[in-house]
């Protein structure tokens, strides 16, 4: 047997090294953070969700959104995120502590989406709505112009109406409407994503983020689209 | 298995035989012993490098006609994209990189493979591994962290598949014949030991239960900025390290640069991970420390730059001879620029216009294609004709896919850096690009430049895998002379 060579200690170390510095010491130091919890005013962020809004974020994950929107907002010195109404505040890794998956994503084709939920548009009080993103996700040209966010068609389905109309079934207008009797509702899966989507809010002040900024009035319908 | 890797290649080497013969005949039992695995690995990446050109034009597509085979959720945008990401990297880059490795291994250690089966089972299971990870991810069942979207099923079968590789190289190296440690061999050998234990600690560790919140995303960063560091760029630069001077027949200019280039580059580019967060929900420092350790890079990427360059000096004339040196050439200053536009476009300036945009996806492509891919397309052209005992069909089929795969990558990579750092801009002007339909509409023009882009690459990538098949069937020209672009003049070293 040869002595190992320098080569072998020198491999070692060079991984090692990054290993610690960028896997190890974020765990350690990020991986045991707890909510904030304020016990008076019986304030606890964040909030572990389960049910329908866990099952639309493995519909969010399965679809791929992720090649198109983030959901992370930097804060004032790192780009103009804020002034285009993404959020009030930066966020910071307390904001993801239960997210299972963590959706940071990696690209911007589309608006970040990380407040979607708590998102207005002072001009057109039905955007955002629920009723919006089933729209929207059906066929994004009828919310948004020049989108090229693909449709999720094939996240709804074509009902004989029985009885009562589904509330939420598409108010689709000329010919994308559905034959007479006939109506396109959201699957399961729709209505689970879209539960996730109305749930998003990274809003609660959170010391480590600094203080929450007013949204600026100009940019209120920075979000999504038009 | 030892005894049976360490066996002399030379038995052969009868009294009356010139010490050149025995040479040759040495250089041919290695080559003949890692025929079938290296041919193996090569054939399969080529297949789906066919696949990854054919979903990446798809996807291109999709973005400025978005209803382009919209109505399946298989094909959607957000799947084809991680397949497309994942076929290139998994199914072509890293086996056309491990193939070249075994080779040039098997040429440096200077030992006869006796147990070809490893590498060809690992080579099964890799294929495997990677055609369960693609249907996965068709089918939505993936991780959202890049280049770890393949699920648990497929990441094991790839492990299982390098682990072998690893294990196999490690024993060459411990096995090689005394003397001199070249310098590519450090790389190789680096890259045997990295890949299986950066691939293995991430997927064991990202959606593990007992890693919380953004904790996966610090650890998936660090191991897609590890693959680009510690596989595509080890290899590359030692297939460069290794191609150059055997063709042009010089040593490298010198090779306390060149140790220098390794260590500082495998050191600093460990710690880059999370120059991918810049301003993201993590502690300030983290992405100080990694910008700084970029910065460092500056140092390989000037002692590997001069030192190629150097070696080179006297004999860039051989860029208008050999495939090999033009596709490595290519490959190095797509390095020194994909290093330096990586270093500029991550400084925590430029950071808000280039985060999260397609400059990203531009300097990714300038690392993994420009460079890594363009260097294993040269190191095919030299490695082929030595395993199948011909030589290459065509000059001009050469010539073709050059200009192809070199114009067609380098005019996307153009047009991403540029539609990147426009869509940057637009992003942070809210006031004058309120919509994001608005953003859309300035980087359109560029997207649909990108799926034009595609075309001299789907040429350049049809036209290699035919003439490699060809190369498979023994069609190619008789043995002896290499098919060269034009003739190199009387005196000149001959690869």
């Amino acid at each position: 047997m040869k002595p190992p060579p320098r080569i072998f200690s020198g491999i070692l170390a060079v991984f090692a090294l990054s290993f610690v510095v960028l896997a190890v010491v974020p765990a350690l130091q990020l991986g045991g953070l707890q909510p904030f919890v304020d016990e008076d005013a019986g304030d606890i962020y964040p909030i572990d969700v389960s049910g329908v809004q866990a099952q639309g974020r493995a519909v969010y994950v399965s679809q791929g959104c992720v090649a198109c929107h983030t959901e992370q907002v930097r804060g004032a010195s790192d780009g103009a995120d804020l002034d285009r109404g993404w959020g009030v505040r930066r966020t910071v890794a307390r904001d993801y502590i239960y997210e299972r998956p963590v959706l940071l994503g990696y690209m911007r084709l589309g608006p970040d989406l990380a407040n979607i939920g708590s998102r207005k548009d002072p001009d057109d009080p039905d955007k955002y709505t629920p009723a919006w993103h089933y729209l929207h996700l059906y066929n994004p040209h009828l919310t948004s112009p020049g989108s090229i966010m693909p449709s999720y068609k094939f996240l709804f389905e074509d009902r004989k109406i029985a009885g009562q109309p589904d509330p939420d079934a598409l108010d689709l207008p000329g010919d994308l409407a559905p034959a007479p009797g006939h109506q396109i509702v959201p699957t399961t899966e729709a209505r689970d994503l879209v539960a996730y989507l109305t749930s998003l809010d990274h809003s609660h002040p959170l010391k480590e983020a600094g203080p929450n900024i007013q949204p600026p009035k100009t940019t209120g319908t920075g979000g999504a689209a038009k | 298995m030892p005894e049976s890797l360490t066996a002399p290649a030379t038995t052969v080497g009868a009294p009356d035989l010139t010490a050149a013969e025995v040479e040759w005949i040495d250089r041919a039992l290695i080559d003949e012993s890692v025929r079938t695995p290296v041919m193996f690995f090569f054939t399969t990446a080529q297949t789906w490098l066919l696949a990854a050109t054919v979903i990446g034009f798809i996807c291109s597509i999709k973005l400025h006609w978005p209803t382009f085979l919209g109505d399946w959720s298989f094909l959607t945008y957000g799947r084809l994209w991680p397949a497309f990401t994942n076929i290139f990297v998994y199914g072509w880059a890293l086996p056309a990189g491990i193939g070249t490795s075994i080779w040039i291994t098997a040429r440096l250690t200077r030992v006869v493979l006796r147990a070809p089966w490893i590498p060809i089972i690992s080579g099964i299971f890799w294929n495997i591994g990677v055609t369960v990870g693609v249907i996965a991810v068709l089918a939505g069942n993936m991780q959202p962290y890049q280049l770890l979207e393949f699920p648990r099923q497929a990441s094991v079968l790839l492990f299982i598949a390098y682990a072998l590789i690893g294990v196999w190289g490690v024993i060459m190296f411990h096995n090689r014949r005394p003397g001199h440690i070249y310098i590519s061999l450090w790389y190789l050998v680096g890259a045997f030991f990295w890949f299986p234990w950066l691939y293995a600690s991430a997927n064991l560790m990202v959606g593990s239960p007992h890693l919380h919140g953004v904790v996966n995303n610090a650890v998936a960063a660090w191991y897609a900025q590890g693959l680009l560091g510690y596989f595509f760029a080890s290899v590359g630069l030692g297939t460069i390290y290794y191609l150059i001077p055997k063709v042009i027949g010089k040593p490298i200019h010198s090779y306390n640069l060149a140790l220098l280039g390794f260590w500082s580059f495998e050191i600093f580019w460990g710690l880059t991970g999370m120059v991918r967060f810049t301003g993201g929900p993590f502690p300030v420092w983290y992405s100080s420390l990694s910008i700084a350790a970029l910065i460092l890079l500056l140092i390989p990427v000037g002692t590997v730059g001069v030192n190629i360059l150097m070696t080179m000096r006297d004999d860039t004339h051989m860029v208008y001879h050999s495939p090999a040196i033009r596709f490595t050439m290519y490959g190095t200053v797509a390095w020194l620029v994909g290093m330096v536009i990586t270093i500029l476009g991550s400084v925590r300036e430029m950071a808000p216009y280039t985060e999260f945009t397609n400059f990203q996806i531009g300097s990714f492509q300038l690392l993994v294609y420009a460079f890594f891919t363009m260097v294993m397309f040269g190191a095919m052209y030299y490695i082929v004709p030595r395993l199948v005992g011909c030589e290459w069909l065509s000059a001009s089929f050469i010539r073709l896919h050059f200009w192809g795969a070199g114009y067609g990558i380098g005019f996307m990579i153009l047009l991403l850096i540029i539609s990147g750092l426009v869509q940057g801009s637009c992003w942070n002007a809210p006031a004058d690009f309120k919509h994001p339909t608005e953003v859309l509409d300035e980087i359109m023009p560029y997207l649909i430049g990108r799926s034009l882009a595609w075309i001299p690459l789907i040429i350049a990538h049809f036209l290699f895998f035919i003439h490699f098949i060809a190369m498979l069937l023994r069609l190619g020209q008789p043995s002896g002379e290499p098919t060269l672009f034009a003739p190199i003049p009387e005196g000149e070293h001959k690869p």
